[in-house]
């Protein structure tokens, strides 16, 4: 078997990581930043804390690029789904309704 | 033919586990990992759809989006997302004990995982219930009792219409809603695999059924990693400006 065992002390780093994380996102939601860059921060830091769970607790660090490419393709599509719905929505009142 | 023969008995010697369209272990396990990542596509694209209604309302009504979030228990959301973090980690243990063929700790583990994931699901029917109690559900979803809070308990700025902030609940509870039911799905699967690891079935050759019962527990934990500051973080920093 050339399986690829990640050790507890990577899981116990990633789990203080993601708490970490929480309590910040917590913490930075009561500060007024300008702009839309509350909810800029907040996804940030939600990304970084999906991309850890991703990377080491489902080991797609260490899996076959394939399963890499599969999680692209499924995110690529989404994007295709948020830009062309919010494109139409952004932009109906750009025209009067006759 | 001896030449099938001999593959037979590789095969038998390999493991009684493989199936026999699999070359060995590895691309047996290869294949399920692979398999369970094309499933948690489809869970992501049906909870995308739900991100996208989320990111639609919240950009035309932000701020009802933001009264109504104010309204939800941001200690118990923030508890919740520590339990799921810590039962992702013992899920992972799980996983790693398996694979180094630690059968009583596996057990152990996965039993600490659906632990926190009842408490989770606990949790998550105290804040339900205290929405309840407001009179927060969405439309007529609770016979006897509409949605029909109290404008002054919500903290409703004058002349903001309440069916927008009753948007926000129908959003909250549908995503929750579906995110609470992956984790009954979630502590299902669990009590399966913690049955057959009780009976010796999983060892460092064989993990497979472990390990992507784990990627879909993962997955939910993800989920929720977005849900938290999207509903219940989105309008704290306007708390003393709205209205």
């Amino acid at each position: 078997m050339s399986e690829h065992i990640v050790y507890p002390r990577v899981y116990v780093v990633i789990f203080l990581a993601l708490l970490v994380g929480t309590g910040v996102t917590a913490w930075v939601a009561f500060y007024n930043f300008p702009g839309p860059l509350n909810a800029v921060v907040a996804l940030t830091i939600a990304v970084i804390k999906a991309t850890l769970v991703i990377l080491y607790f489902m080991h797609v660090r260490y899996s076959p690029r394939l399963i890499a490419l599969v999680i692209g393709a499924a995110l690529f599509w989404m994007a295709i789904l948020f830009a062309l719905t919010i494109s139409d929505y952004s932009t109906r009142a750009w025209l009067p309704v006759s | 033919m001896p030449e099938d023969l001999a593959t037979t008995q590789e095969h038998a010697a390999t493991h009684s586990a493989l199936q026999h369209h699999f070359e060995n272990m590895e691309q047996q396990r290869e294949a399920g990992t692979l398999g369970m990542w094309v499933f948690l596509v489809t869970e992501i694209m049906f909870f995308g759809g739900m991100f996208l209604a989320y990111t639609l309302y919240r950009s035309k009504y932000p701020e009802a989006f933001a009264v109504a979030s104010n309204h939800l228990d941001i200690k118990l959301g923030g508890i919740n997302t520590a339990v799921l973090i810590v039962s992702s980690f013992t899920m992972a243990m799980a996983v790693f004990s398996t694979q180094v063929g630690k059968k009583r700790n596996s057990i152990i583990f996965l039993l600490m995982t659906m632990a926190l994931g009842l408490t989770f699901l606990g949790i998550k029917a105290i804040e339900y219930h205290d929405k309840y109690r407001d009179s927060l559900i969405p439309g007529t979803l609770i016979p006897g009792r509409p949605f029909n809070p109290s404008p002054h308990e919500l903290h409703l700025p004058p002349g903001m219409p309440i069916g927008n902030v009753e948007l926000f609940y129908w959003i909250y509870f549908a995503m929750t809603g579906m995110h609470a039911l992956h984790m009954i799905i979630g502590v299902g699967i669990l009590s399966v695999i913690t049955i057959l690891a009780v009976r010796g079935r999983f060892s460092p050759e064989y993990h497979a059924p472990v390990e992507i019962s784990g990627l879909y527990w993962h997955f939910v934990d993800i989920v929720w990693i977005f849900l938290f500051p999207l509903l219940y973080l989105l309008g704290r920093h306007l708390a003393g400006h709205l209205g």
